[in-house]
């Protein structure tokens, strides 16, 4: 470790004048005998030893430190309750070369940021946390914080720290110490010189481990509170040395800062000009992804409203897409609407497809003229809803004998065996696609085998869906000429 | 750039990229999800930041991190993620930093279910955290507004360094239309008052905590004087066959699809019905209201809650005409059919409406 120099002079990372604090510039907001204030100084001297000024950014919490950056001439950004290591995660993600300090009480990380400080921490953020635990809420009077030592007596524990009720203070190094990420956590006090003098060195560690760029760095100080604990100055400074020590030991408890692994750089960003082949918007040769054709006219007035219904899995939503994009590379307007959620992932699914050769109102097909029925439980629940005249094909060798519609088009056949004669039950969704294009010719043969293409990746399955498709048309065919 | 199918979700993802958006931070939640998936693999690729927070409550303060630190950050959740983050929004706007936050809503309260609802209007448009502050609330209606809204929103958290809500239902998030992006994509330069950790940004503060009470004031008046502002300028509204109007619709996201759908329905059955669908929530399109009070002789509210929207509207009449109010909530969305159905019964006994009375 290396020595420790004394400075008898104000570091310049201090302001000189406290131009932020309303009223007496010179001095300070903390009481007399605060931790906080030899905290502060020790910092600013640790990073004007580093040289880090310009760059470092300080997050100021809430509680007594609330205001810490009144006093710290750094880039200062003051956030809410217990949430400084998500603030400070974001800001060293967005600003890798900033020097990113994020100060905290026990109220602040201990209570209600433990989620914040935690995750960081679990995540390895290269920031460096100051976690200043005086086992009291100072700012608000008094009241029984996490690291309260049992018995202590507080506003809100007026009988003492009961662990019955209160539970036991919080470790929060030795919780952190449970983690695989932190690279250095070590308790320090402020109970007397030497404990301050080992802190400095502590705080000067784990802000350079940060400019080192190591990982997540974590310094506890043992904090005299003289004015809600009720003593004197140099009476709670003991308290600290003797007292604090006890339930939280002074100590290193992680130190991988020799063997942490350097933190891989950000890979530099991509030009521009690049992000929208990056977002798909284009190919590689910058034309648009739907194979560059420019647009087609629709080639007749149309107004398809589909409804695709089965079990999850039969690909109902597939056969949807398909429909789409296919009628968007012919030029007409489309829209697909799932039912989604857990309905996704067992029992039914359908999708709600809109085909028109004018702007689309809405997307909800609430009165189909098309309907795409895999399995029974769909072709009753939806069989009233279409429209007079409309078409429904339905996957099965018979018609349930109630489910009669005369003023509509029936096609009954059982895709999925048809499908299977096929080598695969599950392209029963693509044979009756083939089965409604030959029926309604609807879409051109080449605008669906185009879609496919897009949609299908695997060379294999592009091949099952073009006989499935071959099969619904022929069976169609076969079934007029019969 | 040619039109291409894109889920809604999606669409925000890719425009917010377009837009510079250089930093995701969220919690996944249905209906939403796609919207945490897209960012995960097009912001690494895009030089940027995904992280998947613990929390909403992280994810929020993350935001209020990458705006401060001047980078164009987004999030996107459902109403109870939303819930998670109203702190967040408090404390962005009170210390005027902007961020984008899609709301892809579903039922509730509680965990209420997946489906699309808009109970979360009043959490998102009235501000469900504490204090004087709006959230700016943009209320896509189709895909290409996904992307197109998502654009605006960045651009409008900038213009007036306040979190901009995407506020779109989980019909909207889900459907898959056509869209056309913007083809070149854009990063705007960090803002002069942003905290980078350099010699130029070290004097810059960020925080939302004033002390005296005549300081605060003044603060508040200044937040004040921005969304009076927006109410001026940001304001967004579409009238839809509005011109001839007796009865105007009123409906935001996907019960504006519906709406037009019985617009058509109405007028070839006689009735003279006409559409605005808010674009902007906040600030409400009291103006456009108002105007078309002077020729329709009545308005009808459509929504997906038990009444929300429908107050912003009532405040805007002033009593001026009267306001009928249909809704379906638990995720349900009414059919064209059912709505007709609904006009028709409050409307029908009075139509044909000859005489139309101007007031004002």
């Amino acid at each position: 470790m290396a020595d420790y120099t004394v400075i008898h002079e104000k570091a310049s990372s201090f302001y000189d004048v406290f131009e932020r604090k309303a009223e007496l510039q010179h001095q300070t907001h903390y009481c007399p005998g605060c931790g906080h204030g030899i905290t502060h100084k020790l910092l600013a001297q640790a990073i004007d030893a580093l040289g880090v000024q310009d760059r470092t950014v300080l997050i100021s919490p809430v509680g007594c430190s609330v205001f810490a950056y009144y006093y710290l001439d750094v880039g200062n950004i003051q956030v809410a309750h217990g949430r400084a290591p998500a603030v400070a995660t974001a800001v060293k993600r967005s600003r890798p070369e900033s020097i990113v300090i994020a100060y905290q009480g026990d109220g602040d990380l201990a209570a209600i940021g433990t989620a914040e400080i935690i995750h960081a921490a679990n995540r390895g953020e290269p920031i460096t946390v100051v976690f200043v635990n005086n086992g009291i809420y100072g700012m608000t009077g008094g009241q029984m914080a996490p690291t309260t030592p049992l018995g202590g007596k507080t506003t809100t524990s007026p009988f003492g720290r009961n662990q019955w009720t209160d539970g036991f203070p919080m470790h929060v190094c030795e919780l952190l110490a449970s983690l695989e990420a932190p690279v250095y956590i070590e308790r320090v006090a402020l109970g007397n010189n030497k404990q301050i003098m080992q802190a400095a060195r502590v705080l000067r560690r784990a802000v350079e481990n940060q400019v080192k760029g190591l990982g997540f760095s974590f310094v506890e100080v043992l904090s005299p509170c003289p004015t809600i604990w009720k003593m004197q100055p140099v009476e709670a400074q003991r308290f600290v040395e003797r007292e604090m020590t006890k339930t939280f030991r002074v100590t290193n408890l992680r130190d991988r800062t020799k063997e942490a692994p350097a933190r891989p750089a950000p890979a530099p960003p991509p030009a521009l000009v690049d992000i929208p082949r990056i977002l798909g918007l284009v190919n590689g040769d910058g034309a648009a992804t739907s194979e560059g054709r420019p647009p087609a006219r629709p080639a007749r007035a149309l107004d398809v409203r589909i409804k695709v219904a089965g079990f999850g899995g039969q690909g109902v939503l597939m056969l949807g897409e398909v429909l789409a994009e296919a009628a968007l590379d012919a030029g007409y307007e489309v829209s697909w609407l799932p039912s989604y959620g857990p309905e996704m992932r067992s029992g039914t699914s359908n999708c709600h497809v809109r085909l028109s050769s004018v702007a689309i109102d809405s997307p909800l097909v609430s009165r189909p003229n098309v309907l795409l029925a895999l399995n029974e439980p769909s072709l009753r629940k939806f069989l009233a809803a279409v429209e007079p005249d409309g078409i429904i094909l339905y996957n099965s060798e018979h018609l349930p004998e109630d489910c009669a519609r005369p003023d509509v088009r029936m096609v009954t056949m059982p895709f999925t065996e048809l499908a299977d004669q096929l080598g695969n039950s599950k392209a029963a969704n693509i044979v009756m696609l083939g089965a409604l294009l030959e029926t309604t010719a609807l879409l051109d043969q080449e605008r669906v085998t185009g879609a496919l293409r897009r949609k299908v990746k695997s060379q294999k399955w592009f091949e099952l869906d073009l006989a499935a498709l071959a099969k619904g048309r022929e069976e169609v065919r076969k079934g007029a000429s019969s | 750039m040619r039109k291409q199918l894109c889920k809604g979700n999606e669409a925000i993802v890719k425009a917010a990229v377009l837009a510079g958006c250089r930093a995701y931070y969220g919690y996944p939640i249905t209906p939403a999800s796609e919207i945490a998936e897209a960012a995960a693999l097009y912001l690494p690729q895009a030089g940027g930041i995904f992280l998947q927070a613990e929390s909403e409550v992280a994810a929020v303060n993350m935001l209020y991190g990458a705006a401060a630190a001047g980078v164009r950050a987004m999030s996107a959740s459902s109403g109870p993620g939303i819930s998670l983050m109203q702190e967040g929004f408090s404390y962005l706007a009170g210390a005027e930093l902007p961020c984008v936050v899609a709301d892809i809503t579903r039922g509730g309260p509680g965990l209420g279910n997946i489906a699309p609802e808009q109970g979360d209007y009043n959490q998102i448009v009235k501000g469900g955290g504490h204090g004087n502050y709006r959230n700016l609330v943009l209320a896509p209606a189709s895909v290409q507004e996904m992307a197109d809204l998502t654009t605006l929103a960045f651009d409008l958290a900038d213009e007036y360094r306040n979190p901009v809500v995407v506020l779109a239902d989980g019909n909207i998030g889900q459907v898959m239309e056509p869209v056309e992006f913007a083809s070149r994509a854009f990063v705007p330069p960090p803002p002069e008052w942003t905290v980078r950790g350099t010699a130029e940004t070290r004097h810059n503060l960020i925080c939302s905590i004033y002390l005296e009470p005549d300081l605060l004031e003044r603060h508040v008046r200044k937040l004040e004087a921005k969304y009076q502002r927006a109410e001026r300028e940001a304001v967004r509204a579409e009238c839809w066959r509005t011109e001839d109007a007796e009865i105007v619709l009123v409906g935001y996201g996907i019960v504006g699809r519906v709406l037009k759908a019985v617009v058509e329905m109405a007028r070839a059955r006689g009735l003279a019905v006409g559409l605005l669908r808010p674009i902007t929530l906040f600030p409400f399109p009291v103006a456009q209201i108002r105007e078309l009070s002077r020729r329709a002789k009545a308005f009808a509210v459509v929504e997906l809650s038990t009444g929300q929207l429908v107050d912003d509207v009532r405040l805007a009449l002033e009593g001026r005409r009267p306001v009928e109010f249909y809704s379906r909530v638990g995720g349900n969305v009414p059919s064209a059919e059912e709505v007709l159905a609904f006009v028709e019964r409050k409307f029908r006994a009075c139509a044909p409406m000859e005489e139309v009375l101007i007031h004002g």
